[in-house]
């Protein structure tokens, strides 16, 4: 998989493209305009991270030359305005999301995830980790076969931890993910607690080869067995 | 008072102290002319008497005023020579048609002296005066008449003169009492031809531009800066975020990065709710449709049930009339997410959350450990009630916003132990 980072803040670059790399993704990256088109009308990617403020030009037209090309179905863009007309305009000119800085790396992840399973349709929808399969047309769990029912929020949450598989999945990005993001209040997020203990126990009870691994304070991750 | 008034007080009493000097000055005149006119008339009759004596023979004294207005009396030469013409006002007893008896009249008196055949006589002529008291009392009648006809005048003259000239004065008062920095289209305007006004006009039209502009760069100020904060948040958050993945971390470490966290993500909804407000101050939400509030409400509610449940806290959807708004979707969702979210996070352990919704109002009432809020206050950008909360102090003023910019009011009171807010969406 051949992923594009166009950011032109040097450090965003780097942690994003880091953690690129850590889900075996090829990484390239470009930081302003110009080599920005230069990469994408010489190569192809599978998805393309676009920042609409680049330094000598905007991403929309970046994104206007993909559509062109019939290349931007796999666009990401990733702006510091959270303005609906850039998003419009964005989704207009084929981009496949919309994501508003500052992001949690787990939710780069989730839609970058989501990106390429459209990409290659294999007319599976699952995700799958040691013997848990998690049908997301179905949106039902089964794990050795066996189906093991989820409530709504164990559904989205078990979701979210497939697509980060062994990352970090902090419980303030799980709580924006799950619970909405137009939070005002910082409430402790110890209800996340609870909901992870029951989506345990079912993973005890069928004897799943996954487990959660808290990261003190932080959140959680994923992990085989 | 108005200022027609305060012009009519002035006028009238400097009319008031032009007329007095004026009828005083008159009055004196008046009466110098009436005193020469007589003391000339005095003159002629002494010419006419003494003429009239010349021609007889002995001059008999005639001690008393009779029917010819005089008297005569016999003195010594010595007297005679001393004697000049003397003019005196003095008072005779007369009686009038109209008198039951003789009255004390004014009279003028011209007292001479001539010689006849060797002889001196002393001569007394009167002739009858204008009663002061009574020119006085006329004059006073006329002058009381002409304050009042002038008074009536200038107040009819006023009041025209004021409707006429004053009038588009008064329209652009009015314009400027109903404008509004940031929300007026139009700016107060008038159309006169009086250079006063036109300066008014243009000073007030300056100030109000002046004014905009600083309003303006004061919106976008907070909306940039916001926008500026977002990338340095992004850099801070995943970078933590990578540096909890590393694992082999300790967990005194690990617990001051989820500290950290916790603190930039403070940061983040502080951020995205001033942005939030600086946009709904911009009316930068306007993609209005008919949605069911009732829908939203139930919806939201069971969003939250896992946290209310974690805090052992009901949600208790009571009345549920069919209650349809046309507004912004992203932002009805923000009202009411933000009003029970607000109920539940300032609740208490086994406390509840009532939602009654009625036919035009949305009512959410919480209980709460903390007593009545201060009304004045519980809107406001930043007003905590609890200054350890960690919430931004902005969800309900965001409301407030939102309600603002559609017209809805919110109100909040403290009964029965509950915190009520109460949200009426009928166009204020």
């Amino acid at each position: 998989m051949k992923v594009l980072v166009i950011e032109d803040e040097a450090e965003l670059r780097e942690i994003v493209k880091d953690s690129l790399v850590k889900e075996d993704y090829i990484v390239e990256t470009a930081s302003d305009f110009r080599s920005a088109l230069d990469k994408v009308s010489v190569y192809d990617y599978d998805c393309i991270l676009l920042d609409i403020m680049l330094p000598g030009g905007s991403g929309l037209q970046v994104l206007d030359l993909l559509k062109k090309e019939g290349k931007s179905d796999n666009v990401i863009i990733i702006s510091a305005k959270d303005s609906l007309d850039d998003k419009l305009k964005g989704l207009e000119l084929g981009a496949d999301d919309y994501l508003t800085k500052p992001f949690h790396i787990a939710e780069l992840n989730a839609r970058i995830k989501a990106v390429l399973r459209r990409k290659q349709r294999d007319g599976k929808n699952t995700l799958e980790m040691g013997n848990l399969v998690l049908d997301l047309n179905e949106r039902s769990l089964s794990i050795n076969g066996e189906s093991v029912p989820l409530n709504r929020k164990e559904f989205d949450i078990l979701n979210y931890f497939l697509l980060n598989k062994n990352r970090l999945v902090s419980k303030n990005a799980l709580a924006e993910h799950v619970w909405g993001d137009n939070t005002d209040q910082a409430d402790n997020l110890d209800f996340i607690y609870s909901q992870i203990k029951n989506l345990r126990k079912k993973f005890l009870a069928k004897k799943a080869e996954v487990d959660f691994e808290a990261v003190y304070g932080i959140g959680y991750k994923l992990v085989e067995k | 008072m108005k200022l027609a008034n305060q012009t009519l007080k002035y006028l009238s009493i400097s009319v008031l102290v032009v007329i007095a000097v004026w009828s005083t000055i008159f009055y004196l005149f008046m009466l110098d002319v009436i005193h020469d006119n007589i003391d000339e008339e005095l003159e002629n009759q002494k010419r006419l008497i003494i003429q009239e004596l010349a021609s007889e023979a002995i001059v008999s004294p005639d001690l008393e005023f009779g029917i010819n207005n005089y008297k005569v009396r016999e003195i010594s030469e010595q007297q005679a020579v001393k004697m000049q013409n003397v003019y005196k006002d003095t008072m005779l007893y007369m009686q009038d048609d109209d008198d039951p008896e003789p009255e004390l009249e004014p009279v003028r008196m011209l007292t001479t002296a001539f010689e006849h055949k060797g002889l001196y006589y002393k001569l007394s002529i009167i002739n009858s005066m204008i009663e002061e008291s009574d020119l006085i009392k006329n004059l006073f009648y006329s002058v009381l008449i002409l304050f009042v006809l002038l008074v009536v005048s200038i107040v009819s003259i006023n009041k025209v003169v004021i409707q006429r000239l004053w009038s588009p004065l008064y329209r652009f008062l009015d314009q400027l009492t109903k404008f509004r920095l940031g929300k007026s289209g139009d700016k107060p305007a008038m159309d006169t031809n009086i250079q006063e006004f036109k300066d008014l006009q243009l000073a007030v039209t300056t100030l109000i531009h002046h004014n905009e502009e600083t309003y303006e760069q004061q919106k976008q100020f907070i909306g940039n800066a916001s926008h500026e904060l977002q990338t340095p948040l992004a850099i801070m958050i995943n970078k933590l975020e990578m540096m909890a993945e590393t694992g082999g971390l300790l967990p005194e470490q690990s617990n001051t990065i989820a500290e950290v966290l916790n603190t930039a993500e403070r940061l983040v909804r502080l951020n995205k709710s001033l942005l939030l407000l600086s946009k709904i101050e911009n009316k930068q939400f306007l993609n209005n449709e008919d949605l069911s509030i009732t829908q939203l409400v139930t919806h939201i509610a069971d969003e939250l049930e896992d946290i209310a449940a974690f805090k052992n806290i009901r949600i208790n959807v009571g009345q549920q009339d069919e209650l349809n708004v046309r507004l912004d979707s992203a932002l009805a969702n923000i009202v009411v997410s933000n009003l029970i979210r607000n109920a539940l996070f300032h609740n208490m352990e086994g406390g509840e959350v009532n939602i009654a919704i009625t036919e035009n109002t949305l009512v959410v009432a919480n209980t709460s450990a903390q007593t009545a809020l201060d009304k004045e206050h519980v809107f406001s950008r930043f007003y905590k009630s609890d200054a350890s909360s960690k919430g931004t102090g902005l969800g309900l003023a965001i409301v407030q916003a939102i309600c603002n910019l559609y017209g809805f009011s919110i109100s909040y009171h403290y009964d029965e132990n509950q915190h009520i807010f109460k949200l009426d969406f009928r166009p204020a």
